[in-house]
Formats: structure tokens, C-alpha cells, sequence
């Protein structure tokens, strides 16, 4: 995927975060050390830094979403950027103004940075193509293609759960990976950071066609994908998708997919149980199972917005050093 | 102003349908090939055209080009894309019904050929729609239609409402021995799909369209085929097992025939990876394997017509999200050169290459052009095979400047085409 080309600046910095796919190691070693930075001593501090003071970053969301919005917006605060937030479903669109219209006026308004989610797959990439070159892109989920901020933030957990080295980690990724854009980026985060094994656990209505090609094992059984895990992530499953004629419905997805108690001790005896939120429960897991010693769900959340300050900060490193990131 | 006599002297001469390559003069006069070899007795001609070193061939027919006229003039005009045909060397556009209004009345079929006739550029024939405002549901006026001009019944890209329509339809069509041009595509299966459904669809997270929304098709369309009797076109087929599917067809004397569009051969999906809004098409570009598949239809011919399934957008409609672009490409400059550029790439020899573009698509449309018999209209194509260009915005007569091949170095350059013995294109400098 070409996509490097585009995120990355010709001296190899950050330019914009459209997807982890095509990015290097070291780029998102990066991203989890300046992360590890922000986040602090403890868990729940996150310091306010000036790293953004004078910058305004305007969150573009085309579709609706309260906890990634939240967290960007806290993220910039923290950078001391002013945050402008747009729900263009409710404003333009409804106007009959085209994507880029929208775009043009409010870089007139003399914007640093958008963050964008959108329906379409491709959003974010075709935005950061018709930006002024000193502005910068992060994608906040396109379609079923991208959501690159929150596998970050899921390879933050990891590394914090269970250390640096990836590669003898076996993570099981379980649920409806066809729709799932954050399915798609946390595998492309998880081969680049030489994760040991990388599994994906669904029916095959919920498998997206030569998966295999991202470079995941496919398994249909919810206990063979289980053995031996050192994390679980289950992805949330649309109500709509029983519509469709993917699944017969919520029962016997839970009887066959659904992570309980008893299915989680196939996994190592300290499995990390993850989820990207917000969580049916009852669906994808087990009560007891969410809020369980196992589940580090709510921290996930916390680490967000450490790690969106940190991208945040990377793409518009030019005007300062990385030491000031990391003072 | 009676038509003028001409003399093409000094060219080759390739004329698949009569089996001729070889170095001919061509006479015509009152608009019609009066000779091909020797000029007849006392042959005075008005205008000489000098064809030494230049290939004189039929005028090209497009099987399938969008005007936009009438309904989306602010895309492309009947003007500006007969001229631009004109200068590809097209002498005949067909037409789908998708206009708006939609071509279900003669009266839209008057508009068109008026149009047409003003430009007096390339020729326009038009398929008539299948269903009233190819609803789907409604069968149109098809004897009417046919009495107005059309050369064939399509229901365009819109699906039929159920398999119990599509037979009435076929049945109707067969009344009147109307050809009915089909898109292969179970809309259930393609849903709102954009892209093909394979690893890159999975990859970008677009919405595939899999290969069995066309093969289910074509399966189901052939049995109703085989059940009515009536003759049928597969337009642009994409996918290998479906061209194999219609070559057993043919084998079975199934009346039948399919062609392929230009972009199929030279792109493929993986040509989508940085979501390129010029890479989407409907039908889509398909994998590498089905690219083989369908040149190897074309070389066997059971693709008997190549089209440049022309699509002239204005700038905008590609400046969105890829699924939100509109689909297709401009493709009445590039179809002539693109389609040499086939022989020179070893896939086809020279004249089946010309008849996949000339007497190919006429046998299909069931019109009297796309060959350089005496008594033929003269509809001829004088092009410089030597000579070279660039595809760029500028060089582009379309007014649809969107197109995946820019930047192309394209062969071949028409020097003159000929519509009914009418001079329609001379570029200058020839």
C-alpha cells in the first residue's frame, strides 16, 4: 500500500495519520513512547503541555460518535490547541455543499489540523490530498477502512499489559471483522509491531473475502482461537447485521461467539481481555467477563487520549523538537 | 452541396469483415465506396487523400458511449462528443436509454438523431429502453421504438424487478426480433458495493461487488435466453468465468454475443489501492486473472466487441470519497489507440484488433457499417500508426477530461475520418 507516501513527511516525520498500514516500526514505536510520555506516572494523570498553543484543530465528524470525539477534543485541550468542533451531518451536507466546499472554507478560517470520520472509506485520505501543505490529517475512523488512532491506543494497552516485545504474543481478534474498520487497522498495527500470532475469530458472514492477506490466521471456533491468547479483542457487533442475514441472531452468536468465564480459560491464565467500546453486553461478552480482573476495557478508554495527544503532537512536530514533546 | 468525390490512395487497407490487407485505393463518391482496388471507368475525383504509410480502415463503432444529452448537458453534449468521436476516428456512437428523460418515446430518439445531424460529426444510433423510465417493472412501446429508429432494447444499468419480467421483456423483444443489450449484475448481490470483492476491497474497506453478481447473471440471463428465443447482448463483462460461460453459450448456438470494455484490459482492481476515484467503474475492474480471461475472450471471440464504455463526468464528480465519485471514464479519445496498443502488446493480431471495434460491433447492432465493401457507406478511418501522442486534458476532445489513462503515451493518429463520404475529422498538420 502506498499509502506512506502520503502520511509521512520526505524527512520520515509524521504527517498525517490516515492508516497504520504503510507506516514503519519505528514510526509506531513512536507514537507508543510519546504516548507513554503524556500518559504519566500514573494511570489518570494526563499533563497539560503548550506543545499546540496558537494551533486550531477542528474535529470533522460526519458521523455521529461521543467517545472518540471526546477524547480528541480532551487530547487537543491537553495540547493547549483550540478545538472547533463541526457535526457536518447537521450543517453543510444537509445544504447540498460538497465534501471539498466544506473543507475550502474552513481552511479559510485558517485550520492546523482535522480530524475526520466519515461513512465513506477513503475519506480521510482524499481530505489530506486537498490540504494546504502545512496541514495535517488524522483519521477518526473512514468506512470499514481505518481507525488507526484507536489500534493505537489498543497496542498502547497491549504493551502496557504485557511489555515490548510482540512477538511472543498471540492475540485473538473476535467478532464482526468484515465491518470493522478498527479490526483492520489493529491487525496492520499488530504485523508491524511483529506480533507472534494474529488471529481472527468469526463466522464466515463476518469474514471479510482473503483476509488471510492482511497476515492473520482465520478461525470459525471461538475455543481453538481462544488457546493459549495472550489478549482477546472483541469488536462490537451492529444490531442491523441480524438484518442482513449474517447471523441468525443475538443467541446463537452469544452461544458460539459470545466470550464467557468458562471459554476465557482456554486463553492464557493472564489473558488481557480488550474491547473498543461501547460494549452489548450479553452479546460479545459476558458481564462478569467486562468488568472482570481480566478486562482492561476502561483503561483502553484513559490511554486514548495519551495516545491521540501523541499523534497530534507528531504531525505537527515542525515548529518544535522532539525533545519538547518529551520534556 | 452534392457530396464530393474521393480518392484514398498509397494506404493499407484492413477490412476484417472482407478479409482484405493489402495495399488498395478506396473511390467514393455520393457518399459510398464506388471501388476498392482500381477506380471505376471515368472516376474524376474531387478530393485526393494521400494514404502512403497510413492505414485505412472502417470507421470505428462505439457500442456503448454516454452523450449526456439530453438531461446532463453540463457533463458532456451530443456536440462535443460526436466531434470527439470523430476525432478518434468513431463514426458511429450507440447510445444506452439512460438519458433523462429516459429514451422510451420516439420523441427522445428525434431529440438525439436531430442533435446528431446538426453536428454532422459522428453518427448516433440509440438503444431504446426495455422498460418505461427503465422502472423495471412496465415493458415499453418496443414497436414503437424500433419504427423511431432504435437498434436494440436495454434496461441500462437498472435491474430488472424480478425474473418473471425479465421473461415477458424478452419475449416482447423476440416479437419484434429486437436485440436486447443486458448488464450482468444481480443487484442483490452488488448491492452498493463499488470496487471488486477481493483482497484490496478488504484491505480499503470498500464495499465489494463479488464475482457471482455478474456470473449469477449471466447464468440466469442465458436460461431465459435459451427459454425465449430472443437475441442478447452481454455489455462489458469483467470477469473470466462469465466470458467462458458465454463462449459455451456460443458454442451451443445460443444467440448471443458479449463485448468488453477498454479499461478491463489494461487495469485491474489493484489499480484502486490509493483510492483512485478514476479507478471506479461499474462493472468493476476485476483481478489480473480476470483480465487474462478477458482477453482471451477477446482473441477467441467470444467477445466479439471491444467498447470504451465512454463516461464523460464534469471535475466534481470524481472530487469526493471514492464510494461517493461517480463511476466510468472518458473514453471516446483513447478507444482507437488503446485498442492498437493491443496488437502491439502481442494479445491480438491487427485485423481482428480493427474488427473487435468495426464489423464486430455492427454485427451486434445489426447495422450496415463497419466495413469498406463497394456500395458501403463511407465511413473510414485514416490514421499515421507510427505516430505517437500524450492523453492529457489537452489533447482530449471529450468535454469529460476524466480518465485513469493519463498520461498515456498512446499509438496511433487519426489523420482523417470519413462519415458517409464527408470529410468529419482532418487534423491539420496530416
Amino acid at each position: 500500500m502506498n499509502t506512506a507516501g502520503i502520511q509521512v513527511r520526505a524527512d520520515g516525520r509524521l504527517r498525517h495519520f490516515l492508516s497504520t498500514e504503510g507506516l514503519t516500526r519505528e514510526l509506531l514505536t513512536e507514537v507508543l513512547d510519546t504516548a507513554e510520555s503524556f500518559a504519566g506516572v500514573t494511570e489518570q494523570t494526563v499533563k497539560k503541555v503548550p506543545l499546540l498553543r496558537g494551533k486550531t484543530i477542528v474535529n470533522l465528524f460526519f458521523e455521529a460518535s461521543t467517545r472518540t470525539r471526546t477524547t480528541f477534543e480532551l487530547a487537543a485541550k491537553r495540547l493547549s490547541a483550540d478545538v472547533l468542533n463541526i457535526n457536518v451531518t447537521a450543517s453543510s451536507a444537509v445544504k447540498g455543499e460538497t465534501l471539498l466546499d466544506t473543507l475550502r472554507n474552513l481552511q479559510a478560517m485558517h485550520v492546523d489540523m482535522f480530524i475526520v470520520r466519515h461513512t465513506d472509506s477513503g475519506t480521510a485520505h482524499f481530505i489530506a490530498r486537498h490540504v494546504q501543505p502545512h496541514v495535517s490529517v488524522i483519521n477518526a475512523g473512514d468506512g470499514r477502512h481505518a481507525h488507526p488512532t484507536q489500534a493505537m491506543l489498543d497496542m498502547f494497552t497491549i504493551r502496557r499489559e504485557k511489555g515490548a516485545d510482540f512477538g511472543r504474543l498471540t492475540v485473538a481478534i473476535v467478532g464482526d471483522i468484515a465491518h470493522s474498520r478498527v479490526a483492520r487497522s489493529q491487525i496492520h498495527a499488530l504485523n508491524l509491531l511483529n506480533t507472534g500470532d494474529v488471529r481472527i475469530v468469526a463466522p464466515r458472514t463476518l469474514i471479510p473475502s482473503h483476509i488471510e492477506s492482511l497476515g492473520v490466521r482465520v478461525f470459525h471456533d471461538l475455543r481453538e482461537g481462544l488457546r493459549d491468547a495472550d489478549v482477546v479483542i472483541m469488536l462490537r457487533l451492529q444490531r442491523e447485521r441480524m438484518l442482513g442475514a449474517l447471523l441468525p441472531g443475538e443467541h446463537e452468536y452469544y452461544q458460539l461467539y459470545g466470550l464467557t468465564e468458562e471459554k476465557l480459560s482456554i486463553a492464557r491464565p493472564d489473558v488481557t481481555v480488550m474491547h473498543p467500546g461501547p460494549i452489548n453486553r450479553g452479546v460479545e461478552m459476558d458481564s462478569r467477563v467486562a468488568d472482570g480482573p481480566r478486562s482492561v476495557i476502561l483503561q483502553q478508554v484513559t490511554y486514548g487520549i495519551a495516545v491521540r495527544m501523541a499523534v497530534m503532537s507528531m504531525a505537527m512536530q515542525e515548529n518544535h523538537t522532539a525533545q519538547d514533546i518529551h520534556a | 452541396m452534392p457530396d464530393p468525390s474521393i480518392r484514398i490512395s498509397g494506404g493499407r487497407l484492413i477490412d476484417p469483415a472482407n478479409r482484405i490487407d493489402d495495399l488498395l485505393d478506396v473511390c467514393i463518391a455520393e457518399g459510398r465506396i464506388v471501388s476498392v482496388g482500381a477506380p471505376p471507368d471515368g472516376f474524376r475525383a474531387d478530393i485526393e487523400l494521400d494514404a502512403g504509410g497510413r492505414y485505412v480502415i472502417p470507421g470505428l463503432i462505439d457500442l456503448n458511449a454516454r452523450l449526456r444529452e439530453p438531461g446532463e448537458e453540463f457533463k458532456a453534449t451530443i456536440d462535443s462528443e460526436c466531434r470527439a468521436a470523430a476525432a478518434g476516428g468513431i463514426t458511429t456512437l450507440c447510445c444506452p436509454p439512460d438519458t433523462d428523460p429516459v429514451i422510451d418515446t420516439p420523441a427522445v430518439i428525434e431529440l438525439i438523431r436531430h442533435r446528431a445531424q446538426q453536428t454532422s460529426a459522428a453518427r448516433v444510433v440509440a438503444l431504446g429502453a426495455l422498460t418505461r423510465g427503465l422502472d423495471g417493472e412496465r415493458l415499453s412501446e418496443m414497436a414503437a421504438l424500433q419504427r423511431a429508429g432504435c437498434v436494440g432494447v436495454s434496461n441500462a444499468l437498472k435491474p430488472l424487478a424480478s425474473t418473471y419480467i425479465e421473461r415477458r421483456a424478452f419475449e416482447y423483444a423476440a416479437t419484434f426480433g429486437l436485440t436486447v443489450f443486458l448488464h450482468a449484475a444481480d443487484t442483490d448481490l452488488s448491492a452498493n458495493g463499488c470496487m471488486h470483492e477481493g483482497h484490496l476491497s478488504t484491505r480499503l474497506g470498500l464495499p465489494g461487488i463479488p464475482e457471482a453478481a455478474e456470473t449469477v447473471a449471466v447464468a440466469r440471463d442465458l436460461a431465459l435466453i435459451q427459454q425465449t428465443g430472443v437475441r442478447a447482448h452481454f455489455c462489458r463483462l469483467t470477469t473470466q468465468r462469465a466470458v467462458r460461460m458465454v463462449a459455451r453459450a456460443r458454442f451451443d448456438d445460443v444467440p448471443v454475443s458479449a463485448d468488453v470494455a477498454i479499461p478491463n484490459l489494461y487495469l485491474s482492481e489493484l489499480d484502486t489501492i490509493d483510492f483512485g476515484a478514476d479507478y471506479h467503474f461499474i462493472p468493476p475492474l476485476r483481478t489480473q486473472e480476470d483480465r487474462d480471461g478477458l482477453l482471451e475472450g477477446l482473441h477467441s471471440g467470444a467477445l466479439s466487441a471491444l467498447c470504451s464504455d465512454h463516461q464523460p463526468h464534469e471535475a466534481d464528480a470524481k472530487l469526493a470519497p471514492f464510494p461517493a465519485t461517480e463511476p466510468g471514464a472518458s473514453g471516446l479519445d483513447s478507444l482507437l489507440s488503446l485498442t492498437l496498443k493491443l496488437v502491439e502488446e502481442n494479445h491480438l493480431l491487427l485485423p481482428d484488433a480493427i474488427a473487435r471495434v468495426t464489423s464486430g460491433p455492427a454485427a451486434i447492432l445489426n447495422i450496415p457499417y463497419g466495413e469498406l465493401g463497394v456500395g458501403r457507406a463511407a465511413d473510414i478511418c485514416i490514421l499515421d500508426p507510427a505516430a505517437t501522442w500524450r492523453l492529457d486534458a489537452d489533447s482530449m476532445l471529450s468535454q469529460g477530461k476524466n480518465t485513469p489513462f493519463r498520461g498515456w503515451e498512446m499509438p496511433g493518429r487519426v489523420c482523417y475520418t470519413l462519415r458517409d463520404g464527408r470529410i468529419i475529422f482532418n487534423r491539420d498538420d496530416s
